[in-house]
């Protein structure tokens, strides 16, 4: 038995707790949490695995629509000096398997690279992919702004909105996304409250009646016991 | 294909593993009675790695958590959801019901909202107030006993308020609000709207040695790990189990209950669902706690030469009476809660931290019933979604919508956490009109008839959620927010969802003392078969505008102390 796990005996039920064996009340959250399981195991059912399995071993996208949507995601999140494009994060990948798993993404997507491989040969007589950077961007700002679209490009404009609401949510559900988003959850915690330097900068603060009905987090790990009136002792 | 009996005979036989079921399973089982717990779905541990959702990051889906199999995303914990590959329901034409069932060990406690709250006084008698409905055959005095032992054992975290028809518990302490929540509470006391700490059962102290204190990653609907919610597998099922009085059969859907020449129930009869052949269990009870619309199921299709009508129907009451909560629903931009600091990690406990009990008095209002608000918000996880539709919050500011390349990313960013929303969440009033029965057509893949609901709100619901609305524009407009999208008209019923969506559906087996008007007795007994009981949500006479979970295992466990009362003068034998 270690010194933390003798003093941990001696401390049972007593008030001081976590305090006293000198771990922060964060370290002991974490304690309790199982052992994560390899990456790949999300918690399906039978039934959901099959069909995942399904699904990765289907195609629905032609190489070639593979490689157009590559290009779109890049154009629509490029890298930064800090943070990857969308390729990157493997964004394309993410739309290729959304396109299996929610089908009516499909046939709006498919044919709305058909629309724009059109559109392209129109032109400036090549494929979307085959176009230059600077008439990419041309066929690009004809349809990426909904409010000045005209209606000839209307069909075009449904297709890019849908294209940035897959890439982005795709870049922002990934690892690099999550990080440049700056989302810090999803592990164990102590909430203790909003910090002080935001409350300050939005203005607010907590009532002193209302900070007497929470938790001292102190206090998280000791049994609850009541009166009979329902008023915590502990 | 034979029928497969057993040769034991339980003194108890539990037909579902929720709140009910799993807290009439605890009661019985460490009383000393033999108990089999029947659950129709798969056998599920929140501690097992392998059925583990909780701190799955959204990458490791390949479709982020997206809804395809899952109603609410890959990671909620609730197997099942409104449709049911090969078990179907219908709904009469011209009327709606949609109905969320979850077939697995604890059903829909894994992935709640652990909104706790007890009935008051007044919601028992609602009758003598308004005229409407029915009294219940109980009053809160009858229930508070229960109320605070419930607390007691599974941890409700609030606060004591003395509000009239709010009754306080023996809480743990509560946290502290989010920033958005402050928003709104601020914004809500200068509408006049009371704002209170929330009641949910989500462990912020400990109250055992067997289950942990809440880690605040807000994942309560992924079932937690450290049993730190509520969830009927972790705290009843399990310690049930641990007795040796519980036998459970998972993965066994009940066709029936079987009853003998003198009408009493003798055991049920069920389908596994692993080899699709057919079992009979023997018990001297039968505890149904399949949820109400499935109890109500199995109660019709029990039918025998002694009850023709279904088992305790011979009023015609079984499936009457049907009504979930009402829920309408808007959300806003918070333009101070734009460019927020990210420094810190907001997830806190499984939903809100803050809510606003009903305030008004409907004696000076258009509709009978009251609601309550939920509040929601946040820095929340991306999921599958998130960035949709995002350049169109530039409206909001005056900013160009649309494009493409690094400016979105400033536009993710600087959205993030400045939208939040409100939900009214309400009583509706119970009709004998809306209901569900046996649909003479049509069977599920194991051969059980299935059922067909009947189901359309009324003026009372309309006029409820058309001042649900109205109260959110005015709680927005003092907080300087601007809604999202239009306010939902008359047309569009205020918003008001469709029944069933609320995911509170009560009342099929109601009680009463009346046995032409009810189903079962105050006990929740079955008026017309002395050993079955019914101890879901189908025995409420009104449902409030509580959720009915707490009431659910008060109730239970009310029942189940009786039950072995009987037992022991010998009632049962």
């Amino acid at each position: 038995m270690d010194r933390r796990e003798s003093m941990k005996t001696m401390l049972v039920g007593s008030l001081a707790g976590g305090l006293v064996i000198g771990c922060t009340p964060e370290e002991e959250a974490t304690e309790q949490v199982a052992t994560p399981v390899k990456s790949d195991a999300y918690g399906r059912t039978e039934e959901e695995k099959l069909r995942d399995e399904l699904l990765h071993e289907a195609e629905f996208f032609t190489e070639a629509e593979v490689g157009t949507i590559a290009t779109l995601c890049d154009l629509i999140l490029p890298a930064t000096d800090n943070f990857g494009s969308a390729t990157d994060a493997e964004v394309p990948e993410f739309i290729a398997f959304i396109a299996k798993d929610i089908t009516e993404h499909q046939l709006p997507l498919r044919g709305g690279l058909m629309w724009l491989n059109h559109r392209a040969i129109k032109k400036f007589s090549h494929t979307f992919d085959e176009c230059t950077l600077a008439q990419q961007t041309e066929l690009l700002d004809e349809i990426a702004y909904p409010d000045k679209a005209t209606p000839e490009v209307a069909q075009g404009v449904a297709f890019f909105n849908r294209m940035r609401n897959l890439t982005l949510t795709g870049y922002y559900t990934s690892k690099m996304g999550i990080e440049e988003l700056g989302y810090k959850g999803n592990r164990p915690n102590v909430w203790d409250g909003v910090p002080d330097d935001v409350l300050k900068e939005h203005g607010m603060a907590y009532d002193e009646d209302w900070l007497a009905k929470c938790i001292d987090q102190k206090t998280r790990d000791v049994m609850a016991e009541w009166d009979d009136d329902g008023n915590l002792l502990t | 294909m034979h029928i497969i009996e057993s040769s034991k005979e339980y003194d108890v036989i539990i037909v579902g593993s929720g709140a009910g079921g799993g807290m009439s399973a605890k009661v019985l089982a460490e009383s000393g009675l033999s108990v089999a717990i029947v659950e129709a779905g798969p056998f599920f541990d929140p501690t097992d790695p392998a059925q583990m959702t909780q701190l799955k990051w959204p990458y490791e889906s390949p479709r982020r958590g997206a809804s395809s199999t899952r109603a609410f995303g890959d990671f909620d914990a609730a197997y099942g959801g409104w449709e049911i590959d090969g078990e179907p329901y219908t709904r009469a034409e011209g009327t709606e019901f949609d109905w969320f069932r979850s077939h697995m060990l604890g059903g829909r406690t894994n992935h709640w909202g652990r909104i706790s709250l007890r009935f008051g006084p007044k919601d028992f008698k609602r009758k003598d107030i308004d005229g409407l409905g029915d009294n219940w055959p109980i009053g809160y005095d009858d229930v508070k006993p229960y109320y605070d032992k419930v607390d007691k054992l599974i941890g409700v975290f609030g606060s004591k308020e003395n509000l009239d028809n709010e009754p306080d518990g023996f809480f743990l302490p509560v946290p502290k609000p989010r920033l958005h929540e402050l928003y709104y509470v601020k914004a809500a006391r200068k509408a006049g709207v009371t704002v209170i700490p929330s009641r949910l059962s989500i462990l912020t102290k400990r109250v055992n040695k067997d289950r942990g204190i809440c880690f605040y990653c807000s994942q309560c609907s992924r079932s937690c790990s450290a049993k730190a919610d509520f969830s009927s597998s972790s705290a009843l099922v399990f310690p049930a189990q641990k007795t040796g009085q519980a036998d459970l059969f998972v993965n066994s859907i009940v066709r029936e209950v079987i009853t003998n020449d003198e009408g009493r129930a003798t055991g049920i009869s069920y389908v596994n669902k692993e080899d699709r052949q057919e079992y009979q269990l023997k018990g001297k009870t039968v505890v149904l706690a399949a949820s109400a619309c499935s109890s109500a199921r199995i109660l019709l299709n029990s039918k025998s030469s002694q009850h023709p009508n279904g088992l305790g129907n011979s009023s015609g009451i079984v499936g009457k009476y049907l009504h979930d909560s009402t829920g309408s629903s808007r959300a806003a931009f918070v333009p101070e809660l734009m460019n927020r600091k990210v420094s810190y990690n907001e997830d806190g406990v499984g939903g809100l931290h803050v809510y606003s009990p009903w305030w008004l008095d409907n004696k000076q209002l258009d509709f009978p019933r009251g609601y309550h608000i939920e509040v929601w918000g946040g820095m929340g996880m991306p999921s599958y979604g998130t960035g949709f539709g995002i350049t169109e919050m530039n409206k909001l500011v005056g900013g160009q919508t649309g494009g493409y390349g690094n400016k979105l990313r400033d536009d993710v960013k600087r959205f993030y956490g400045s939208i939040m929303g409100v939900s009214g969440r309400g009583e509706s009033v119970a009709q004998k009109d809306n209901y569900c029965e046996i649909d003479p057509n049509v069977v599920d893949e194991w051969g059980i008839p299935v059922l067909r609901f009947h189901y359309k709100w009324t003026d009372y619901e309309r006029l409820q959620a058309k001042h649900m609305q109205d109260t959110f524009e005015e709680v927005f407009h003092e907080m300087g927010a601007t809604p999202l999208g239009d306010a939902p008209g008359k047309d569009k019923d205020y918003g008001l969802a469709a029944p069933g969506r609320i995911i509170h559906e009560v009342g099929t087996t109601r009680m009463g003392n009346d046995a032409k008007t009810s189903v079962t007795n105050k006990n929740q007994q079955l008026h017309e078969v002395d050993n079955v009981f019914v101890v879901d949500g189908g025995p409420f006479v009104s449902q409030a505008d509580k959720n009915p979970t707490w009431t659910i295992l008060a109730l239970s466990w009310k029942t189940s102390d009786y039950i072995i009362d009987q037992f022991k003068k010998q009632n049962i034998t």
